[in-house]
């Protein structure tokens, strides 16, 4: 039962630092929107892009979505960092609460910053004459929560083994904008070349795009019990190595 | 005697370099204890280790009956924790943090309310209490800090240079504070300091360290006394003669004159200042003015170490 508190004491936080930095949600819906209107709008009059109605811009909606997520998740995953800089994690790791419940806390908290950054493009729809109805409102709603636990987890991941803020500029170039190039987001995953099918299908977000993508326009590459299966096990997989890194690691992050 | 914290050879090893070597550390229940040392003497891994954060690399450690290692869980039930860097979130309002601590550590929801407003009460944080902390001074800062400590009723509060950085009026505050503490609850302070005035001031005990062993532990009277080096002063009218005539008194360990006042190297001062009146007024001197100094922490520490406090670890 305590353990719960925990849990949620730590959620609670995250998630009054996600709403109390009001120029971080201006930006992050600012960005995406900026994606789809100009980098949509160009690209799609330059492309022939008959496959989707809405067009190039109505095909990378889900992709804005997935990147949304992802960028939040990581961004958020990172304060952890912060945390430790600001001393902040002491408070919390001397306090009688287990290192997998401060985890899922965090992961918990994370994921809910990225699902209202998700849920606020959802409601953006129309901005790219997507339609969008209750049902399909509700399916990516319940789509967002694995995709975000996971991202979440890739965030905290990367915190437990980077010591200051100096190594971010590298957790950029190598791990969020190659996951967010690779996953589908601005392209269509089918009929391109060996190797970089290989590298799209091994990035966790290809799923999470693939499985928007046919509940938002019925067009995933993938069936959809496929692409939400891997992206339930990748959410569980990394919650719970970063549970398990995250104790073992205790004394390195102090 | 009944100790809440004893630590049993606990050391602490990076690579070559032992930070906590060997200590032996006993802290009785309901007494400000104050660990004194350089800075780099290893006051803050040992504290660290006490509050179950860091491993020992060897020895054990008891708190309130707990080994850290093994119950470390109900270790840190007992203790409250002020770190010495600020452990505090910008974004957060003071009570904000008292509520996030209380429910960290299982307050009962039922009674949050009242000790949430207790501390308020007693950390003074008035209309800032619902702030964000980023508008805090460095004194409200640590006065919250030691207040969130205190949420949890814990058994033991852990100090760690609770005033360091803080200009002197707010440390006198702290000072007060935390002796008032120590008075109303029923709690045991173990401070680290290397201001020589607080230990003094504020510690029922003190244990001085210095490279990661502890090289003395007792109260700071008891420390003082052991110098046997008082040092009283005194004007008289003819200090020619006074002088010639107590260089009889055998008490009298050395005798020097500095400006116009002779100065006396003895031993439990306090005891001789009459006698040393009256041993004037019988040879028909008259005495103007008389003063006994004890010797402070600092010339304790550098008794035990050879070197003064301020200098560091080499």
């Amino acid at each position: 039962m305590a353990e719960w508190e925990g849990i949620y004491t730590i959620w609670f936080r995250e998630a009054k630092r996600y709403v109390r930095y009001r120029s971080r949600i201006v930006s992050s819906v600012v960005t995406p929107l900026l994606w789809l209107l100009i980098f949509g709008t160009g690209l799609g009059s330059a492309l022939r892009f008959s496959t989707v109605p809405g067009g190039y811009q109505a095909f990378i909606f889900p992709g804005i979505i997935g990147q949304t997520i992802l960028f939040t998740a990581i961004f958020s995953g990172v304060s952890v960092i912060m945390d430790r800089q600001y001393g902040f994690l002491k408070e919390i790791m001397v306090a009688p609460v287990s290192r997998p419940s401060i985890v899922f806390g965090k992961a918990l908290g994370i994921a809910t910053a990225s699902i209202i950054q998700g849920v606020i493009l959802l409601l953006l729809s129309f901005v790219v004459g997507v339609q969008m109805t209750p049902i399909i409102f509700i399916a990516c709603f319940l789509l967002m929560i694995p995709i975000s636990v996971g991202l979440a987890g890739v965030g905290l991941l990367i915190a437990i083994f980077t010591d200051s803020m100096e190594g971010f500029n590298l957790i950029m170039s190598f791990i969020v904008l190659p996951m967010f190039l690779l996953s589908g987001a601005l392209f269509p995953v089918t009929g391109l070349p060996s190797f970089l099918q290989a590298a799209v299908y091994l990035d966790p977000l290809t799923y999470g795009v693939d499985a928007l993508r046919e509940v938002i326009l019925g067009t995933g590459a993938l069936p959809l019990y496929l692409s939400t299966s891997v992206v339930v096990i990748f959410a569980l997989v990394t919650i719970t190595l970063s549970a398990v890194l995250f104790s073992k690691r205790e004394q390195n992050l102090m | 005697m009944d100790y809440i914290i004893e630590t049993n050879d606990i050391s602490k090893k990076y690579g070559d370099f032992t930070a906590v070597d060997s200590v032996n550390l006993k802290v009785p229940r309901n007494s400000v204890y104050g660990v004194l040392g350089p800075n780099g003497a290893g006051k803050t891994t040992l504290i660290s280790m006490l509050c179950t954060i860091l491993h020992p690399s060897s020895g054990s450690a008891k708190v309130n009956g707990y080994d850290v290692m093994k119950n470390s869980k109900e270790v840190r039930k007992s203790i409250g924790v002020v770190f010495q860097s600020r452990a505090l979130d910008d974004i957060l309002t003071g009570r904000e943090h008292l509520e996030m601590h209380a429910a960290l550590y299982g307050v009962p929801t039922e009674l949050r309310k009242q000790r949430i407003n207790d501390v308020l009460d007693l950390i003074a944080l008035g209309d800032k209490a619902d702030e964000f902390t980023k508008t805090y001074s460095g004194g409200m800062k640590r006065r919250l800090e030691i207040g969130r400590g205190l949420v949890h009723h814990p058994k033991v509060l852990f100090l760690d240079e609770p005033t360091l950085g803080l200009d002197p009026q707010t440390r006198e505050n702290i000072w007060e504070y935390i002796q008032d503490l120590n008075k109303k609850e029923d709690i045991t302070v173990l401070m680290s300091t290397h201001y020589m005035e607080e230990a003094d001031k504020l510690c029922d005990e003190i244990a001085i360290i210095d490279r990661g062993q502890i090289i003395k532990a007792d109260s700071p009277r008891n420390l003082k006394r052991e110098l046997k080096a008082d040092i009283i002063t005194m004007k008289v009218d003819d200090q020619d003669k006074f002088i010639k005539e107590a260089e009889n008194l055998d008490f009298i360990k050395n005798i020097v004159t500095v400006n116009s006042e002779i100065k006396m190297m003895v031993e439990r001062g306090e005891n001789l200042v009459a006698t040393l009146v009256n041993f004037a007024n019988k040879n028909n001197i008259t005495v103007n003015s008389i003063e006994l100094e004890h010797p402070n922490l600092e010339d304790v520490f550098i008794n035990y170490t050879g070197k003064r406090i301020s200098e560091g670890v080499r």
